[in-house]
Formats: C-alpha cells, sequence, structure tokens
C-alpha cells in the first residue's frame, strides 16, 4: 500500500534521507524507531507530499505521490490522516470545530449529519462533553485525542502518526497508544508510528523499522528486533549511552 | 572573481524572492475569483482589518488635520490666501495623506497581527494540516484578508479624510477664525471628482500591496519564535517602504 524507492533527502547541503527503501502492507501498523534527528517525522511527510525527495519515489497503492498535484494529489490527501507531533489544532476553533472542519469543507453533509459524525468520533476517543472548548483549555492528552478525532473523521485508510506520545505523561502517553491500537482493530487502517515509547510500541506495530543516519538499519518483527545482534539497534533498544551510535 | 560570483548569487536570490512573491499574489487573485467562495471568511477578516482599525484610523485622522489647519493657516496667511485653507487640508488629505498614513497605520496594527497568525499558523504546522485535508489554504487563509484588504482600505481612507478634515476646520475656523462658508465653500470649488478618485485608486492599490506583503511574509516565515518575530519586522517594513514607493509612482502616473 506504501512504498518508500530509494528516497534521498537533503536539507542545506546536509543530508537526511540516505537511500531509504521499504513497504508496509494494507492494515498493517509500521513502527518507526530512531534517534532524534535521525529522520523519521521527514520520512512521513514524504509519504504526505508536503515533502519531494531530492531522488526516489514514493508510492502510495502504485501512484507516485511525488509527481502528483492538484486534484488528484488532494484525492490521495484525502485518503490519508495525520496526526502531527504539535497537533497543528486550529487555535481560533472549538474542539467541535476542528473535529467538523473537514466534514464541512470537503463534503456536502448537513450539519445534523456532521454533528452526529462529530460527537460519535469525539465519543470513540474519549472526548465527549469537550466539543466547546477551545484548545488552550486542553490538557496535552485532550489535545493529542482531538487531533486524532479530526485525523480519523475522514474514514482514512491510512493513519500516519508522529510522535503521538511526545511531552504526555506515561500514564497518558500508554492510553493514547492504546487508543491508536483499539481504534486499529476496530477500523483497520494502515498506520506508520514513529515514537520513543519502545515498549508499548513492539507491543501493537506488526513490524519495527529503525532509521540510523538517514538509512534503514533494520526492518523485521518486534521479536526480530528485539533478537537483533545489530549493535546500533541493541544499544537503541537497551537506551544506552555506550556504543556505537552518538548522542548530541 | 570571487565578488562576481557572490553578486550573482545574490541577484539571483533575489530575483527568486521576487518571482515567488509575484507567483504568490497571481496564485491569490486566481483563487479568489474561482468558487468555492469563503464569504464568512472574508467578512471576518473585513471586521478584524477595517472595523477594528477604526479608532486608530480616527485619532490619526483628526490630528493630522488639526496639524494641517494649523500650519496650513500660518503659511498661507504670508501670502495673504487663508481663504484657501479649505481646499488646501482637503486636497493634501484626499490625494495624499489620507491614502498614505492610512495605510502605514493599518499596516502597523492589521498587517503585523496578519503576518504574526500566518507565521503561527505555518510554524505550528496548521497550514500543512489544512493541505493534507485536501484543502487549498489560499481560500481560507490569503483570500479572504486580501478581499478585506481591498475592500476595507478605501473605507478607513475615506473616514481619515472626513476626520481630518473637520480636524483642520476645528483648527483654522473655530480657533484661528476662518469662516464655515470659506473654509467649505473653497473647498467644493477646488476640489475635483478627479482627486477624490485618485484617492481611493491609492488605498485600493495599498489595500492590496499590505495584505499580500503581509501574508507572503507569513505564509513563508521561519521556523520558531524568532522566525515569526522576524517575518513580522521584515512585513511592516517592507509594506511601509513599499507604500511609500508606490504612493510615488501613482502619483507620477495619475497627474
Amino acid at each position: 500500500m506504501i512504498q518508500l524507492d530509494k528516497v534521498y533527502k537533503s536539507f542545506n547541503g546536509v543530508p537526511v534521507l540516505r537511500g531509504i527503501s521499504f513497504q508496509v502492507q494494507k492494515g498493517e501498523i509500521l513502527a518507526l524507531i530512531g534517534g532524534s534527528g535521525q529522520g523519521k517525522s521527514v520520512i512521513l511527510k514524504h509519504i504526505v507530499g508536503l515533502m519531494k525527495p531530492d531522488q526516489g519515489h514514493v508510492f502510495i497503492e502504485g501512484k507516485d505521490i511525488c509527481h502528483l498535484k492538484g486534484k488528484p494529489l488532494e484525492e490521495i490527501r484525502s485518503r490519508i490522516g495525520f496526526l502531527f507531533q504539535s497537533n497543528a489544532l486550529f487555535t481560533s476553533f472549538t474542539v467541535y470545530e476542528n473535529v467538523a472542519f473537514p466534514l464541512r469543507e470537503k463534503t456536502p453533509l448537513p450539519e445534523e449529519e456532521i454533528r452526529k459524525r462529530v460527537m460519535d468520533q469525539l465519543e470513540q476517543v474519549g472526548l465527549s462533553g469537550a466539543e466547546n472548548k477551545y484548545p488552550a483549555e486542553l490538557s496535552g492528552g485532550m489535545m493529542k485525542r482531538t487531533a486524532f478525532a479530526r485525523a480519523l473523521i475522514q474514514n482514512p485508510e491510512i493513519m500516519l502518526f508522529d510522535e503521538p506520545t511526545t511531552g504526555l505523561d506515561p500514564i497518558i502517553a500508554r492510553t493514547i497508544l492504546d487508543l491508536i491500537h483499539s481504534l486499529h482493530s476496530r477500523l483497520g487502517f494502515t498506520a506508520i508510528i514513529v515514537s520513543h515509547e519502545l515498549s508499548r510500541i513492539f507491543q501493537i506495530a506488526h513490524r519495527v523499522a529503525m532509521i540510523h543516519e538517514g538509512t534503514l538499519q533494520t526492518i523485521g518483527t518486534p521479536e526480530e528486533i528485539l533478537k537483533s545482534k545489530d549493535p546500533v539497534v541493541r544499544q537503541f533498544i537497551r537506551g544506552a549511552s555506550e556504543g556505537p551510535m552518538t548522542f548530541y | 572573481m570571487n565578488w562576481i560570483n557572490r553578486l550573482g548569487a545574490f541577484t539571483i536570490f533575489y530575483i527568486e524572492r521576487m518571482g515567488r512573491m509575484g507567483l504568490f499574489l497571481v496564485k491569490a487573485f486566481l483563487c479568489a475569483i474561482t468558487p468555492p467562495f469563503k464569504s464568512s471568511w472574508v467578512l471576518k477578516q473585513i471586521w478584524f482589518i477595517g472595523s477594528q482599525s477604526t479608532l486608530v484610523i480616527f485619532l490619526t485622522g483628526a490630528f493630522s488635520g488639526m496639524v494641517l489647519g494649523l500650519q496650513g493657516f500660518y503659511t498661507l496667511n504670508r501670502f495673504g490666501s487663508v481663504a484657501l485653507l479649505g481646499p488646501m487640508v482637503a486636497l493634501s488629505l484626499i490625494k495624499e495623506l489620507g491614502p498614505v498614513l492610512s495605510a502605514l497605520m493599518v499596516t502597523g496594527r492589521a498587517g503585523s497581527a496578519i503576518t504574526a497568525e500566518i507565521g503561527i499558523m505555518r510554524t505550528t504546522e496548521q497550514i500543512d494540516a489544512i493541505e493534507l485535508m485536501g484543502l487549498n489554504p489560499f481560500r481560507y487563509l490569503i483570500v479572504p484578508k486580501l478581499i478585506a484588504g481591498i475592500i476595507a482600505l478605501p473605507l478607513l481612507t475615506a473616514i481619515f479624510n472626513v476626520v481630518g478634515i473637520f480636524g483642520g476646520y476645528l483648527i483654522g475656523g473655530k480657533l484661528l477664525g476662518v469662516g464655515e462658508g470659506t473654509y467649505f465653500g473653497e473647498m467644493t470649488a477646488y476640489v475635483k471628482i478627479q482627486d477624490v478618485l485618485e484617492g481611493i485608486y491609492k488605498s485600493l492599490s495599498f489595500g492590496i500591496l499590505i495584505t499580500w506583503v503581509c501574508c507572503y511574509k507569513g505564509y513563508y516565515a521561519g521556523y520558531g519564535a524568532e522566525g515569526v518575530s522576524k517575518a513580522t519586522t521584515q512585513a511592516v517594513v517592507l509594506s511601509s517602504v513599499l507604500i511609500l514607493f508606490w504612493d510615488y509612482i501613482m502619483t507620477s502616473l495619475l497627474f
């Protein structure tokens, strides 16, 4: 369903992605792990066409998103939900207005139908009763849930999560990952999750890919990754400061 | 050779920037004339750029008119032409000071806020979020502000001019003794419709210029607080300089 083929990307001459290739099957959850600044978020932005590769291709169901513009690009994007690290909520809108926005702007649905769908979605993410609050009045976990509800409202076939647990306390972080897991079981979307919550992510992902220095260090099932003999992978999973990886 | 390379790179960089800025405006106008139209978003921006600037325009207009009345009276008095105070104040305001000062005040009050708002939306990925919903951010963020600027600036300039003319009369007429009939009678004799149109054309073009520059700077703001603050400063400085530059061009074309 999603395929990256030898993707290269540099910023101001500094290479960030150096020939990344992998595939994600329909309905699969792939976890992207790796140190900060290794290019994981950049990979997600390539998948939705927010960034174009210097070389290589990104295919969504066989269509190269790098060469799409206008309506075809909009059509593919409307099938993808994206949960931003910063949530990207519209600060002048309430929770309800944020979640309703894609439906109001993209569909001819009457307001009663939109209201029903938004309220159902808010209930699914555990935000019933918060519809009239503004983002500034929400906790970190509630903002994340609102962003999640907005990303899901158009029933996307693909969900991309960019560090969905960053900045949240361990309990709420786990709750958010559990929510992703339960909604995936119910809705069956294909997902890529960038996360540092290794213990929980290894339980819910079907496969795990580690990005290191702009390349794909390894990819496999959680069991294969945990048993890996690769010193870079072992150091990262153990969270050890000593090893081949250097931290800045 | 090194300085030639640098000069070339500098020139190419600025030509690219100007091209990008030009394309930004073309794209905004294309979105403005093609459906779907976002009228509620436009009304909100007219309220923000127009209504909310009324007080500052009123105060600036009043004091500008009062200063013109005072300065004009003593200058014209030297030549025994005090009767021409009304036309002098009116023509100065309608043709020049009204459009220019209104534009500068709107740049300071609303233009900086436009850049900061769009810049923050860029840095917090809200613009990316709109794009990923399969929507065109220009329709929601740029076009309503552009249309609001085109509508609001001439109206604010008209308020500035009327308040300024009465400010001039307050000083020249009530304080320094120029008769009401003389002040307003001479004004109607000397001020032509062409003068009023000149002011309207100027304020229309300033409305486009301010919203164009301020939206552009916000849309391409750098990341973080520093990026947004830099973009806001650049937007205000560039808009102000361009207003004065464009005012000169228009004056030379319209005369």
